[in-house]
């Protein structure tokens, strides 16, 4: 198992607010990884740099391979076919039906016909559990789980290597969240997917995470499986992980 | 309300005041006054009584934490038997503790050095958008097939085609005012032919650019602005990205290109509006035949006003979808921003589109066009 993301003395900055700041951790290819820590800490900005959303300001992260901070267009453009990322809301294009939005990728970067593309579309919508009957419904006309579930679809049309979730289960009712992490793992084993993931939620992280960074304090405090977590002497790791996880 | 009250007793130098009933925030005011108008002197030892009071909320606690600061210079005595009083009491107390920086207030100097640098920032800003605009469209012409023209279309028709209606009325009965009441006044000289030379000089070279620009500023400037700025919140924007979508070529250029290319367009259905609504007043009003009107327009109006006036078309809409989408760009992840941003790019598109005709007008004029 290869090393899919090493971060290096990661820095970030906003003002003068220091958020990161000498931050290391590393993901091996084919885990879910987990990034956790207290509101503020910076994870979802962390995912942003991964992704080259944002910049940081000193440090390097190795994504596949490339350096995101000093990456050229054409390498920038090879890396983004190689992931999928699933936002906090879905963040599905609002002038596109869900069919349109996942079919995007596949019109833009491949010169498939457009019976293909369908027959990938519908697979896609079925492994993510939502309706055929969905497919032509806009995002206005659909509920927040079956708008992150098309966000997973659209995610996973390029057939990614990486996929980055941004709070997957946050704003889901606790049935439709299990639903979900299942629907996580299915996939990491029919796919064989490197996932990262963001999330708040204990339940979906003890059942999905087989290693976690904990970011707090400007840094990573922990990183590894979370089977003996608990004896780790960190503030939000005892109130998170403490005596109420076994 | 019906049984709390206060009741204020003084005997030589001890003072009592007993609090009955409830005591919660909608007192504190007319306490205040009571307490306020006690005569203070010779007053050695003040003993606030809670002993009668069944329930103490956190604000009127804080308010006789704060009494007892007040009478600093007396003897204080709290009786407050009931627990949970005593508890809020307690709460209200420790809070006091923890150490609450109070809050500087800028100087008027701190607010001129913030906004300088703060507009200095955002002229920064847009400078840089220009410059990935034009890198964007260094990007289209070295590769022409990557050049979006679906979505140009889309907005040829979104932003221009659909436009045409309400820049045809309005320019309809501008030209019918400009001459109307140049007709009014060149009657009293009889100079009635001149309305022609009139018209057809402020329409073609001034009024039409100008007010096409500022119809299309207020309609499509200010839905690129709400249209990407809601993409942003949404992270439609961030979606894109992540996919490898530059939103400079989907978004960006082809709204610009679009509104470059059909600017003229609409300044030439201004023109042709305007002078038609001049042409039936001057039937009407100063009796002029449409044949000696245009007669008359062709022989005193120089093709070089209409071509002045197209000429400025793409100007203009280069100005107002860049400020509009720069806009968008700038929204936060906050819903007033998108109101705040829509403003700020139709008032300033308009604002550019002025300044960028009295240049136009300033220079021609000087180079004698």
């Amino acid at each position: 198992m290869g090393v899919v993301i090493q971060a290096k003395g990661v820095r970030t900055i906003f003002g003068d607010k220091v958020v990161h700041d000498g931050l290391n951790f590393s993901i091996n290819e084919g885990e879910i990884f987990g990034l956790l820590g207290p509101s503020g800490c910076g994870k979802t900005t962390l995912l942003r740099e991964i992704v080259m959303l944002q910049d940081i300001h000193g440090g390097s992260i190795d994504v596949l391979g490339y350096d995101v901070a000093n990456i050229n267009q054409n390498n920038a453009q090879k890396l983004r076919q190689q992931w999928g990322v699933l936002f906090q809301a879905g963040a599905l294009f609002s002038s596109l039906s869900i069919a349109q939005n996942i079919a995007l990728p596949l019109y833009e970067y491949t010169d498939l016909s457009k019976k293909m593309i369908d027959e990938i579309v519908k697979f896609k919508i079925d492994i993510v559990g939502l309706k055929l009957s969905d497919a032509n419904l806009f995002p206005s006309e659909i509920s927040g789980g079956m708008k992150k579930k098309a966000g997973l679809a659209r995610a996973l049309a390029m057939d990614p290597k990486l996929l980055f979730l941004d709070e997957p289960t946050s704003g889901l009712d606790p049935i439709s969240a299990r639903d979900f992490d299942a629907l996580i793992l299915k996939l990491k084993e029919l796919l064989g997917l490197t996932i990262i993931m963001v999330s708040h939620d204990l339940q979906s992280i003890s059942d999905t995470v087989d290693r976690a960074g904990i970011v707090d304090e400007k840094k990573i405090v922990y990183e590894g499986s979370l089977d003996n977590i608990a004896s780790i002497d960190n503030k939000f790791i005892q109130t998170f992980f403490g005596e109420s996880y076994e | 309300m019906d049984n709390s009250y206060l009741k204020i007793e003084s005997d030589k130098s001890e003072l009592f005041i007993k609090f009955y009933g409830k005591f919660d925030l909608y007192l504190i005011s007319k306490y205040k006054k009571q307490i306020d108008s006690i005569n203070m002197q010779d007053i050695k030892t003040v003993n606030l009584c809670l002993s009668n009071l069944d329930f103490l909320d956190t604000a009127s606690a804080i308010f006789i934490n704060n009494l007892q600061n007040d009478f600093l210079d007396k003897k204080v005595k709290i009786t407050s038997p009931n627990q949970k009083i005593s508890d809020t009491l307690k709460l209200t107390k420790d809070m006091k503790h923890t150490d609450l920086k109070s809050l500087k207030q800028d100087s008027f100097i701190d607010n001129i050095g913030k906004n300088l640098v703060l507009n200095y920032r955002s002229f920064l800003s847009f400078v840089e958008f220009f410059g990935l605009v034009f890198m964007a469209f260094l990007k289209y012409i070295s590769s022409p097939k990557t050049i979006r023209f679906k979505e140009i279309f889309f907005e040829i028709n979104e932003s221009a085609i659909k436009a045409f209606f309400i820049i045809s009325i309005t320019s309809f009965l501008i030209g019918l005012v400009v001459a109307y009441q140049s007709a009014y006044q060149l009657k009293l000289y009889g100079a009635n032919i001149f309305v022609v030379d009139m018209l057809g000089i402020s329409i073609l070279r001034e009024l039409s650019p100008l007010i096409t620009a500022i119809v299309i500023a207020g309609r499509s400037g200010s839905a690129y602005t709400a249209q990407i700025g809601a993409m942003k919140i949404t992270q439609e924007l961030d979606a894109m990205k992540t996919m490898g979508f530059d939103p400079f070529a989907f978004l960006v250029l082809p709204r610009i290109i679009a509104l470059m290319i059909m600017m003229p367009i609409l300044i030439f259905l201004s023109d042709m509006m305007a002078i038609f609504a001049g042409m039936i007043i001057a039937n009407i009003d100063l009796s002029i035949t449409t044949e000696l009107f245009l007669n008359r327009f062709n022989e005193v109006i120089d093709i070089k006003h209409f071509y002045i006036g197209i000429i400025k078309g793409p100007f203009f809409a280069f100005l107002i979808a860049s400020i509009g989408i720069y806009r968008g760009l700038m929204v936060k992840d906050d819903t007033q921003s998108i109101g705040f941003n829509t403003t700020k790019s139709v008032v300033e598109s308009i604002f550019a589109v002025i300044i960028c005709d009295a240049v136009f007008s300033i220079a021609l004029t000087n180079l004698g066009i």
